[in-house]
């Protein structure tokens, strides 16, 4: 017994540390909607690289909701990069698993946040129900799919939108968005654990009326499935940010921290900009974001640092075990 | 299902041990099951502790942790119930009759045994989902099975069924239909007869069929997680919240569920253990 | 059988149509019906895209690991198992009630549960997390993770069919080739293994379908590396959640498929090996 775990420890550590010298093999553990996005970014860099070095680079990437992703690096997935929905899961990496610095995000340009991105609707085809704005999402009989903020990043965005919005709509205060929220949730009828279960809720199952969604992912809802749905810009929404770091303990470990860091470095590229805004996520380039204006409509969007004083606080208050979002799912509240 | 009958078998106490390979066959026994579940329950069992015997209490009197048990565990014994009444009809119907393509149905009761747990909850959610071909049906009269709570029951009836069939059915068999003849020569109709006399005598074996798919049941996760809404205090179930508190970080919480969980599978095996042995008095 | 005078332990032939019914009814509504959508939509853009979609690269590779894990899970727990049946079957010795009761343990405990320990002993934050990556051994998120987590949920299945088999069979066999100077080992393979080989094939055949169709437990150890630790049910969730849907789909028809080959073959032992399966679920 003993020899065989062993034997299968050499198996894993054999299969882990093979790929050196002209073979570099990335992993990259990333939220749920950002598949098709990574899997670009991985073709376009790995030609790049080959250029410049000779050496052939392959970026696998592992999918699911940020928190489970962050949870995965926390207990050991060896993952060189995290490109998750919020810093807040990877300022959980940082502390709880001590990985990589708690100033990670000085480490990169713009706070480590390559692209941006918003929260849409996504409604059916014609926009049966006429919903134009957030208020018109608790409206009687209104069916709102969303995933589980504990769990999910981008549901996480799509809470403070609301909130956000409801905060700072005419007469709102803090009181009036936790009430609007509280009515929000109750309009939900499927929480997915992860952004992209969401999607399929909605799309697939033909659950709800609206899906509150990643700028990206109702994009690419149209894409996929064209003449089905349209998409909503609400009056106000939030500006998404989606960080990117370097795993320092597991680059070191593995000895990529060269090319992790190439990679990184990679995604802020005039080249690397437009793959982004292709695959619908807001670039930082302005080149880039001149050519595909059109996708991105211009519209007024609260921040976490502005409107809720930085992740950090907005973590403890709203989805901490007892936060704001616990207390909706109370009973009688 | 056989090796809880085994605690009862009357020890034969004639030469000890005659057999040779007992200490090697029992140390290895003991060491892989100490290495594969006792070390690795030990951990479980230990970290919800860390912060003392009040630590774990407030980690599960929540209202939603309380809520998740109180559907798995009630869903899951809804189910067994379900399971055990359509069990027992196909059971009886395998057994006692003949006719064309008893094979298949016979075979295909295993089929959720054998399907796996991802596959049999996609299959269902598209099945039961308002555009799919039985929910469709069902959304036309009003009804909802897909993402509330009912869900859980599909899923939990589908992956029970083999237990409370297979159970039975060999038992079944092999019981005989004297007391049948006799309690129609007494002029027992044949209703009465099942109801009275045939039921009431598989009683124990029904019960332990049905502990077993409430103990399945209680535990499933994936074919769950597609059916249901997942909604906290509605239709989501623990192990779900064991996943969802462990992507929050909260290991202790997600133990904590973990060892009521592990505690309520030790109380069923040990109800089984009693079941059978009940089970083997009546035969 | 006349009408007039009815044989008193068949049943009505109303009663018989509507138990058939019932019985055939509700197998093909919980269990047919399920099957049938995965291959409905599996074969939704014809055989030659779900074909595709199994021989694509990340699918084979997830084949691959799913028999890999299988392969490496069942032959331990088969051993085990002939092991614990030899151990609690042909001695004696106190204690053997707890012994049983513990290994079968985990065949109720909750698949998420059984992941989530070994979470807490090799998980960075667990027992042994720190210490095993300094030493570059890398448990969870790689294989030797899943395979640990597969044997765990099917570690009673080979003891306990084997364990009621030898119970039942007795030791009188044995105990005479000993006294005609057989050594253990022979007397092991030459009288135990011929008595039991049916069944062993049998609860190898079942442990081998539940090793491959692993979801929940395996889920929470795996890591989901897309080509690298991703099983053949996490690719089906995999796909499933990436617009692929025919894809999903063609994956778990594969699984499916499986699972009818195993249905089949049981049938066959049964059919072919009636008696000794009979004794074994006589308890």
């Amino acid at each position: 017994m003993k020899r065989i775990l062993s034997l299968l420890a050499a198996a894993a550590i054999f299969a882990t540390t093979s790929a050196q010298a002209a073979d570099i093999t990335l992993l990259n553990a990333s939220y749920d909607p950002t598949r098709e996005l990574y899997k670009d970014l991985g073709d376009g860099f790995a030609a790049q690289w080959k250029a410049k070095t000779g050496d052939t680079v392959t970026l696998n990437t592992s999918n699911g909701g940020s928190g489970a992703q962050a949870r995965a690096v926390i207990d050991g997935l060896q993952a060189d990069i995290v490109t998750l929905a919020l810093a807040a899961d990877i300022d959980a990496i940082a502390k709880t698993a001590k990985l990589l610095p708690d100033d990670w995000q000085k480490k990169l340009p713009e706070a480590s946040v390559p692209y941006t991105s918003t929260i849409v609707f996504l409604v059916r085809k014609g926009n049966p129900w006429k919903i134009k704005d957030w208020p018109d999402l608790v409206k009687p009989g209104i069916q709102v799919v969303t995933p589980n903020p504990k769990t999910s990043g981008g549901a996480r965005w799509a809470y403070l939108a609301a909130w956000a919005y409801a905060e700072k709509a005419p007469g709102g205060n803090a009181g009036k968005a936790k009430e609007y929220v509280a009515n929000l949730y109750h309009h939900v009828p499927v929480l997915d654990s992860g952004a992209r279960g969401s999607t399929i809720t909605f799309t697939k199952r033909g659950i709800g009326d609206v899906l509150l969604s990643w700028e990206n992912e109702a994009q690419l809802a149209l894409k996929e499935s064209p003449g089905q749905y349209d998409v909503i810009y609400p009056s106000r929404s939030i500006l998404a940010e989606p960080p990117v770091a370097l795993v320092d303990k597991n680059v070191d470990r593995h000895k990529t921290r060269a090319v992790a860091e190439a990679f990184l470095n990679y995604l802020y590229t005039p080249e690397a900009q437009l793959i982004e805004a292709k695959d619908f996520y807001r670039p930082r380039d302005p080149v880039a974001a001149a050519k595909y204006k059109s996708q991105f409509p211009n519209i007024p969007l609260a921040t976490v640092e502005s409107d809720f004083g930085g992740w950090e606080k907005a973590q403890s208050t709203h989805f901490a075990d007892g936060g704001v979002f616990d207390q909706i799912y109370q009973p009688g509240k | 299902m056989s090796a809880f009958g085994l605690a009862l078998t009357p020890m034969k106490l004639r030469q000890r041990r005659v057999l040779p390979g007992f200490g090697l066959s029992l140390g290895f026994t003991v060491f892989y099951l100490t290495v594969i579940v006792l070390i690795p329950l030990m951990a479980l069992v230990i970290r919800p502790f860390a912060l003392g015997f009040g630590g774990f209490w407030t980690e599960i009197s929540t209202p939603r942790v309380l809520a998740s048990l109180r559907l798995s565990f009630g869903m899951a014994a809804l189910a067994a119930v379900i399971d055990s009444f359509f069990g027992l009809i196909i059971a009886w119907v395998l057994v006692r009759y003949r006719f064309a393509g008893k094979g298949l149905l016979d075979a295909l009761i295993d089929l959720p045994f054998a399907l796996p747990t991802a596959v049999a909850g996609i299959a269902l959610s598209t099945l039961y989902a308002p555009n799919g071909w039985i929910g469709a049906i069902l959304i036309a009269h009003g009804i909802r099975i897909a993402y509330t709570p009912w869900g859980v029951l599909v899923a939990m009836t589908f992956i029970g069924l083999p237990f409370t069939v297979r159970t039975l059915q060999p038992v079944m068999s092999e019981q005989s239909q004297d007391v049948e003849e006799v309690a129609a020569t007494l002029g027992a109709t044949r209703l009465q007869t099942i109801f009275r006399v045939v039921v009431p005598m598989l009683l124990p074996t029904l019960l332990t069929g049905t502990a077993m798919a409430f103990a399945r049941g209680a535990g499933e996760y994936g074919s769950i997680i597609f059916l249901a809404g997942n909604l906290p205090m509605v239709s989501e179930i623990a192990p779900l919240l064991i996943i969802t508190k462990l992507e929050e970080y909260d290991y202790a919480g997600a133990a904590a569920i973990g060892v009521v969980m592990l505690a309520a599978a030790f109380v069923m095996l040990l109800a089984l253990n009693a079941l059978q042995a009940w089970a083997a008095r009546r035969r | 059988m006349s009408g007039k005078f009815q044989n008193p332990t068949q049943d009505p032939l109303l009663l018989r149509i509507f138990l058939s019914l019932v019985a055939i009814g509700f197998v093909a509504l919980f269990l047919v019906l399920p099957l049938l959508i995965v291959f409905k939509e599996a074969l939704a853009d014809g055989l030659g895209k779900a074909f595709a979609a199994i021989i694509e690269p990340d699918a084979l590779s997830a084949v691959k690991l799913s028999l890999l894990a299988a392969g490496i899970a069942v032959p331990l727990n088969t051993v085990f198992g002939i092991s614990a049946a030899w151990a609690v079957a042909k001695h004696d010795f106190s204690g053997k009630t707890i012994l049983v009761t513990l290994i079968d343990l985990p065949f109720s405990v909750s698949p998420v549960v059984s992941g989530l320990i070994y979470v807490l002993v090799f998980g960075l934050q667990g027992w042994f997390g720190s210490y095993l990556l300094d030493h570059d051994i890398h448990i969870l998120f790689a294989l030797p993770g899943i395979v640990l987590a597969t044997i765990f949920v099917t570690f009673p299945f080979v003891a306990r069919e084997l364990i009621p088999l030898m119970v039942d069979q007795g030791r009188d066999e044995e105990e005479a080739a000993i006294s005609l100077g057989a050594s253990g080992f022979s007397t092991f393979c030459r009288v135990t293994l011929p008595n039991i080989k049916w069944g062993l094939l049998y609860a190898v055949l079942l442990c081998n379908a539940r090793a491959l169709g692993e979801f929940g437990a395996v889920s929470v150890v795996s890591g989901h590396i897309r080509g690298q630790t991703n099983t053949m049910p996490l690719h089906v969730e995999l796909l499933y959640n990436n617009y692929d849907y025919v894809g999903a789909f063609a994956v778990a028809a594969l699984l499916a498929l499986l699972a009818l080959l195993t249905l089949v073959f049981k049938t066959i032992l049964e059919w072919r090996y009636a008696d000794e399966l009979a004794a074994m679920h006589r308890h």
